[in-house]
């Protein structure tokens, strides 16, 4: 197991929807990801905990290119992932964030 | 989307309840983690693999856990059971209309061995002791890992098992039983033989399951929403004609060597059509032919 943390800036601040939401599953090939609202003077703060060793560089250009997509300010993302791939987590991150804005169910 | 096994633990808790009436208790950003995945280097959830909490059911106030069977098959691990023991004894003071327990669960999660096991048995207690206060406990089971192990002891001992026909319910899992048995036994990769042994509608023919639905949400909800008027019976009488049944089922099916021959056995005109059968025909076909 392998624990990697990224830090954005220069994000969108968000208003006042869900404290947070949590979408996926930890299972095979499928991740979990928990999206907080959070005070962390501006950034967005990303912890990732995968059963995968190894794969830095390419969590690095996923939430990269996420970020890029939706850069939001003093959110915090926390991912459990059991070895999913990179198409995966891109999804999921967008489902996250748009479950996220869309505020409680 | 409305197919229940198709669903997770979160969808079908939404679509179970009233619409936007559901409350979640210790809800993830708490961060209550399995204390022992992490020492076994393994990735945990951050609600442990159930979801708890409150909510109404046709108006009326309800306490809810579901299990997410996509993580380690919804098994119960230390943080797991004690989520689920809470919720009773918090039922137990609160009084509610029903408990709800939305099951999908191998049994005792192996990974934390003595403390999954001691969890299943306290939620048995605790179930017990909830139906004594007089709070009937229903089962909803229709998810893809079925509900085996310790949990169908837990399912057994409530007042209702609301069942689908893709739902599960048997002590020993098919690749348990094969193990054990050997393949002349129990093919557990015979998925008609695994269904037609343990699946939705088989426990509703043998009066394991009360209830029969289709695999849609609506459908379980009605289900658990016909059940709220039931009421806990744990008299002795009513023990005893539990046991009755037991007995009899023996008696009556003992030399059967596969669910068709009971299903013959009880009457009915195409035991081998079973299986194809919509719910709503399936009921039609057989619901005064049941054991």
């Amino acid at each position: 197991m392998e624990t990697l943390r990224f830090t954005y800036s220069g994000g969108l601040p968000v208003g006042n929807q869900a404290a947070a939401t949590l979408v996926g599953v930890v299972g095979s090939g499928n991740l979990e990801i928990l999206v907080e609202r959070q005070s962390l003077a501006g950034a967005c703060e990303v912890e990732v905990i995968t059963a995968a060793i190894g794969f830095g560089t390419i969590w690095q250009s996923v939430l990269d290119d996420f970020f890029a997509r939706h850069g939001l300010a003093d959110i915090r993302i926390s991912i459990n992932d059991v070895g999913a791939t990179p198409a995966v987590v891109s999804l999921r991150l967008d489902q996250a964030i748009a479950s996220f804005l869309a505020g409680p169910q | 989307m409305s197919s229940y096994y198709e669903a997770s633990a979160r969808e079908r808790l939404q679509g179970v309840l009233d619409p936007a009436s559901f409350e979640e208790i210790m809800p993830p950003g708490e961060r209550v983690v399995s204390p022992h995945l992490r020492q076994l280097d393994t990735p945990a959830a951050f609600d442990d693999g159930i979801v708890v909490g409150f909510g109404l059911l046709s108006g009326h106030k309800v306490l809810v856990a579901a299990q997410e069977g996509g993580f380690m098959g919804g098994a119960v691990g230390e943080v797991h059971g004690a989520k689920l023991v809470g919720l009773l004894e918090r039922a137990r003071d609160e009084k509610p209309a029903a408990v709800l327990l939305l099951v999908e669960s191998g049994g005792v999660r192996l990974h934390e061995a003595n403390a999954g096991l001691i969890a299943v048995s306290e939620i048995m207690r605790a179930v017990l002791a909830l139906r004594g206060a007089g709070v009937p406990v229903l089962v909803l089971d229709g998810g893809a890992f079925g509900c085996f192990g310790g949990m169908s002891i837990v399912a057994k001992l409530c007042d209702a098992v609301i069942i689908s026909e893709e739902g599960r319910l048997g002590l020993s899992g098919p690749e348990v039983i094969e193990t054990a048995g050997g393949v002349e036994e129990f093919d557990s990769r015979d998925r008609a033989l695994v269904w037609r042994t343990v699946g939705g509608k088989h426990r509703y023919l043998l009066r394991d399951a009360m209830i029969l639905v289709a695999d849609r949400i609506p459908a379980f909800r009605q289900a658990a929403i016909d059940c709220l008027s039931l009421r806990p019976d744990l008299s002795l009488a009513a023990l005893e004609a539990e046991h009755a049944l037991l007995a009899s089922r023996m008696e009556r099916f003992g030399a059967c060597k596969d669910a068709v021959d009971i299903w013959r056995h009880l009457g009915i005109a195409d035991p081998a059509g079973l299986p194809l059968l919509e719910a709503d025909e399936f009921i039609a076909a057989t619901h005064d032919k049941r054991a």
